[in-house]
């Protein structure tokens, strides 16, 4: 008999730890650090030129050397890492919230409220992703706050799918049926028999939009219709330096790589972790 | 048990041993030290109940382990090739063309992209035995030995176009096509509804003794298996308990488990218990009705567009129960659910105690929601995963009665008791208990409410046979101690009849008779409730015989 | 029958979504800013300007009234004229569709079978090395923004070894060979890009196909493994493939926006991403409609195969 309790589900996470999980969560654990305090690891202010040379190569004041305009990099980084960071976490939290509610909801009415919400997800789903965002963005301009509903928005239909997947499989099974034949509401259903059930597989989802959330914000930034001056973030960082690949420096690559070792970790965590749970994200993902 | 015997077998299994392998190559035994023999033109059955190892036997017979398990030692010999020591290549050239196999659901074992045709012929054309339009018209005759209908163009359609009985028989056409030296019939009735099960039962048996091939049928049910096979292996845990002549078995059963099995099987009409009170209409406990539903018509889709009830009548009464009997279609679960309150009636009514119920559980009050209780088919979907069970039963307790938290802890272990747990379970997740338990665990959280009524979905139907009628031996037990009232949902005649105060026979959407246990097995029957009862394989090797020339 | 009438009504929706898609481009694009001519203008523009430009765009009228108009305009390949620059938007496509359609063909033509193969090799075997290592180098694929492979990948052969032009500005006049060395760097990014999305979801429409029943039939009749994968399983998988080739071109659309900026490549994606910089609207509207008009069709066409491949609809009981 195996046994299926949070307790053992916790064992069975860590006698599944291999060295790459471990090493992912290192990593990650460093940048949530490195990022709550930026201010007080950063060698030097974001904005401040220490030089006039652009590209200069790393030495000891400037760890990776200068951006274009001879502002520290490495600072530039953390800070970078800040704005793309924090921006993708509410965008995932914004659109995991809603989708899961509503995507819940669906599975639990059926009928006329789930063919309305999934229908009006559709139509949104017909549209490429960046499309939205360019038309958003085409019409409101660029502001942080039009980015995060912008995206928060998109994101959070894959969300309800999701959610609403999940919560289909569930809701049919009898132990839903023996609580609504006892009377419950509806409200007690999902929270005390359906969300504990689906907590696994939306954990996972949660990493993927989150991952999703990273490399969006960074391409808008990089095509500059993201984060506007005076604020910058890593893909903001990666355009402004791009000129430095004539230059044969190696400036551009660095927030390019910071965002590829926050996303390749949670990715790979959520692999580990769907693969020691058991869970399954519904397919079409 | 026949060495001395001069026939050479036609197939031998010699200490097999067959074990899941876990991610670090351990191994855990599922089968272990399996030997018989099969002589031309005979039936061997493999019998025994769920995680017996029968369906991993006879899959190791073609050479086949399913993914995570491995064949560790012994062999299984057609003729003088041991099938275990194949290549690959070899192994594929010997299934289908002399190692046949039928598997439990056509339905899902069929492709769904291809022909029936196609698929029927695919072993015999790939093998290079026939060409496509021999195969076909083999095929056609097989069909036709079968008794399946329109045998000319039947294996011109796709699968989800033929019934499931047909599709169960087009598998064994499929498995004759090369004419095996070994057919192996995998649980090939136990999807199909009893009816149907004999009809395929007869045309399988038919097959068998025209054709003269071996054969290994692997059941769980000894009454059916009794009807085709000549010897039997009986296996508990992997291991054979017991293994001789079927009428050996039958009538001088030596192992307790064999014993327990024949004990546990179908009990026919005329095989009652006397002891028990047959109520008559007169009876005063049968006076007044404490659950009525009057001329209740119902069904799914947008304003019950498909119906599945029509007009139904019947009525329970107070620490009596009442069977409903039927077939898939038949509408008993939606019975179920309507007197529930979990689908809405189209016309007519359902009355508790007198009192009117609303259809939709939303409007009963909480009083009415307690007297009815509802314990499911399925023990292991219907106990949420993630609950312990003391919180499984603990809610209802705490949702129904006013009562607070300290004394739930001791009214769940008075529930655990009643239905014959240790109070140790209580902090155990329904994964940590097996089918049985789950099923007890089930019916004490409906008799946590301390219902008038409860109603029983197939609850006995996905358990084995020795639990199932432990099952029902607790449930007679509880209604005796707490006077509940029970209705009875059954797809089995031989288990309504056991349970059953009064009983109603129904198919598709009515009840077709409906009375007192006495009234409906008496004869005359109703027609169907005839065709029910003689679907009940007998513990006798003639039953099947005898009912083919009646 | 019924499978003619679902086709059918399969088309109509398409159509209706496409309508659909106009109308949200138009209110997305129009309605949402408020005052067009103010974004135009600026903050020092003048009351009798403002109302020059608004009577010039017809600004003044109802919404619907615009809608069906632009639509009509649309329809009657009258694209209207660049905010910005003046220039007729049609003349201003003309190249860059080509351009836009040969970078993704060319992706498609390469990424698509790349995919279906690594896909089947690694659902063939679940759990086998082969499959560990696509499933490895495919989800780190999908964890890359599309700029750090570029990026790379210019720095590697086009800074470094000198053998690859690292932007790709082809305009018309340029020979076939020149065209295709623009080509590599672009084409190669976009095929990683897209590639481990299409991977990943065919081996699982693949996987779900040969754990069925059916499958373990077709084994145990003796089916030999090529069989047992294009006549048996192939047909079952066919509609969920399609699905998958049909969800990708989400992937390779924000590719191919992304690819064109970086490359200076002159196609649909860079015009687009210009024009919302400089916030002209007609043009944002037109290349808009034609990036959801293509894939609302591609997924119109998965969807139909799924019908087509699908024996219950096409022969119903």
């Amino acid at each position: 008999m195996n046994t299926d309790g949070p307790s053992s589900v916790i064992k069975k996470l860590v006698s599944d730890l291999t060295l790459t999980p471990v090493i992912c969560l290192l990593v990650l654990a460093v940048v949530v650090i490195v990022v709550l305090f930026a201010p007080l690891i950063a060698p030097h202010p974001e904005a401040a030129i220490l030089t006039d040379e652009s590209f200069s190569l790393p030495d000891n004041v400037m760890l990776l050397g200068s951006d274009f305009l001879g502002r520290d990099m490495l600072s530039r980084l953390i800070f970078g890492a800040r704005v793309t960071l924090s921006v993708a976490l509410t965008i995932s939290v914004i659109a995991f919230v809603l989708g899961c509610a509503l995507g819940f909801f669906a599975a639990v009415k059926r009928g006329w409220v789930d063919s309305i919400l999934s229908r009006s997800v559709d139509a949104l789903i017909s549209f490429p992703a960046i499309m939205v965002a360019l038309i958003v963005i085409s019409a409101l301009g660029s502001s942080i706050t039009v980015l995060i509903v912008t995206i928060a928005l998109i994101d959070s239909t894959r969300v309800f799918r999701v959610a609403r997947a999940l919560g289909m499989d569930i809701v049919v099974q009898d132990y839903i049926e023996a609580a609504r034949v006892r009377g419950e509401k509806m409200g007690w259903i999902i929270w005390h028999e359906m969300l504990p059930n689906a907590l696994a597989p939306l954990a996972a989802e949660f990493g993927i939009r989150f991952t999703y959330a990273i490399l969006f914000i960074s391409a808008l930034s990089f095509l500059g219709l993201g984060v506007q001056a005076p604020h910058a973030d890593l893909g903001v960082m990666v355009k402004e330096n791009m000129q430095g690949l004539l230059y044969e420096t190696y400036t551009p690559l660095y927030p390019a790589l910071c965002i590829a070792i926050v996303t390749l970790s949670v990715n790979l965590l959520v692999d580990w972790f769907l693969k020691a749970t058991d869970a399954a994200l519904p397919d079409e993902l | 048990m026949n060495e001395q015997n001069q026939i050479t077998p036609v197939f031998e299994v010699n200490g097999l041993c067959v074990s899941a392998q876990s991610r670090k190559r351990h191994l855990t035994p599922i089968v272990s030290d399996i030997n018989f023999s099969i002589e031309p033109g005979k039936v061997t059955a493999l019998i025994g109940e769920s995680g017996s190892g029968k369906t991993t036997i006879a899959l190791a017979c073609l050479g086949f382990a399913r993914a995570g398990c491995i064949v560790n030692a012994g062999s299984a010999k057609l003729g003088d090739v041991d099938v275990l020591k194949l290549s690959n290549h070899q192994r594929r050239s010997i299934r289908g063309k002399d190692i046949a196999y039928i598997a439990q659901s056509a339905a899902a074992a069929f492709n769904s992209s291809l022909t029936i045709n196609r698929q029927v012929t695919e072993t015999a054309v790939i093998n290079g035995i026939m060409s496509q339009t021999q195969a076909t018209d083999k095929a056609i005759s097989l069909y036709r030995e079968l008794d399946l209908p329109e045998p000319e163009t039947i294996g011109q359609r796709y699968p989800h176009q033929v019934s499931g009985g047909q599709l169960q028989r087009l598998m064994a056409a499929m498995a004759m096509i090369c004419d095996p030296q070994l057919l192996i019939l995998d649980e090939p009735t136990t999807a199909l509804d009893v009816t149907t099960q004999i009809e395929v039962l007869r045309s399988f048996k038919k097959l068998i003794r025209n054709k003269k091939t071996s054969a290994i049928y692997v059941s769980h049910d000894l009454a059916v298996v009794a009807q085709i096979a000549d010897e039997v292996l009986v296996l508990k845990e992997g291991r054979v308990v017991e293994y001789g002549p079927i009428t050996q078995i039958i009538d001088h059963p030596k192992h307790e488990y064999t014993i327990e099995l024949i004990n546990a099987a179908h009990v026919m009409p005329e095989q009652l218990p006397s002891a028990r009170t047959p109520p008559t209409r007169s009876d005063d406990s049968m006076s007044l009705p404490l659950l009525s539903v009057n001329t209740v018509t119902a069904g799914y889709g947008n304003s019950h567009q498909y119906l599945a009830l029509h007009d139904v009548n019947l009525e329970a009464f107070k620490s009596r129960t009442i069977g409903v009997i039927g077939e898939s279609g038949s509408g008993k679960t939606t019975l179920g659910r309507v007197i529930s309150g979990l689908m809405n009636i189209k016309s007519g009514s359902v009355a508790l105690d007198g009192q009117p119920l609303n259809d939709n559980i939303n409007r009963r009050d909480r009083e009415q929601l307690r007297s009815i209780q509802f314990a499911f088919q399925m023990a292991d979907v219907a106990l949420n995963p993630r609950h312990r069970i003391d919180k499984i039963l603990g809610r209802p307790l705490a949702f129904y009665f006013d009562i607070p938290q300290e004394s739930i802890k001791d009214r769940v272990a008075k529930l655990l008791e009643l239905v014959e747990l240790p109070v140790e379970y209580a902090r155990r997740f329904p994964r940590e208990l097996s089918g049985g338990e789950k099923q007890r665990v089930n019916l004490a959280r409906a008799l946590a409410a301390e219902p008038k009524l409860i109603i029983c979905d197939e609850i006995t139907s996905a358990l084995d046979t020795v639990v199932a009628k432990s099952i029902l031996t607790l449930l007679s037990d509880l209604q005796s101690r707490t006077g509940v009232s029970y209705v009875f949902i059954s797809h089995d005649i031989s288990i309504i009849v056991k349970m059953a105060d009064t009983i109603a026979v129904m198919r598709e959407g009515r009840v077709v008779e409906y009375g007192t246990l006495e009234e409906v097995i008496t004869p005359p029957h109703h027609p169907y409730t005839q065709q029910l009862l003689n679907s009940v394989p007998v513990m006798r090797t003639d039953w099947l015989d005898n009912l083919a020339t009646t | 029958m019924t499978l003619f009438v679902l086709i059918i009504q399969r088309l109509l929706l398409g159509i209706a979504i496409l309508f659909l898609v106009s109308v949200l481009i138009f209110v997305g694009t129009e309605i949402l800013p408020g005052d067009v001519a103010q974004a135009i203008l600026g903050q020092g523009a003048t009351p009798e300007l403002l109302e020059n430009v608004r009577i010039r765009l017809g600004l003044n009228e109802s919404a619907p009234t615009r809608y069906f108009r632009w639509l009509r305009n649309l329809l009657t390949g009258d694209l209207g004229a660049s905010m910005v620059s003046g220039a007729d938007i049609g003349q201003l496509l003309g190249e860059r569709v080509w351009n836009t359609l040969l970078l993704a063909g060319v992706t498609a033509l390469i990424s698509v079978p790349l995919a279906l193969m690594l896909g089947l090799l690694s659902a063939i075997k679940p759990n086998s090395l082969t499959d560990r290592v696509i499933s490895v180098v495919s989800l780190s694929l999908i964890s890359l923004p599309d700029f750090l492979i570029a990026i790379v990948l210019v720095m590697i052969f086009a800074v470094k070894l000198g053998w690859l032009p690292a932007i790709a500005n082809i305009r018309p006049g340029l020979d076939f060979f020149t065209v295709a060395r623009m080509m590599v760097l672009p084409v190669t990014v976009l095929v990683f890009t897209v590639l481990a999305h299409m991977v990943r979801m065919t081996r699982t429409a693949v996987i779900n196909v040969l754990s069925s029943p059916a499958t373990e039939m077709a084994i145990l009749k003796g089916v030999p493994r090529w069989r047992l994968l294009l006549v048996h399983a192939l047909p079952n998988a066919l509609a969920p493939i399609a699905n998958v080739v049909a969800l990708n071109l989400a992937f390779l659309i924000s590719g191919i926006v992304v690819v064109e900026t970086l490359f200076n490549f002159s196609g649909l994606g860079r015009l687009m991403v210009e024009s919302v910089t400089t916030r002209d609207i007609p043009v944002v509207q037109v290349c808009a409609m034609i990036f959801c008009a293509v894939y609302v069709l591609l997924n119109l066409l998965a969807d139909i195969i799924a019908i087509v491949s699908n024996p219950r609809l096409r022969y119903p009981k």
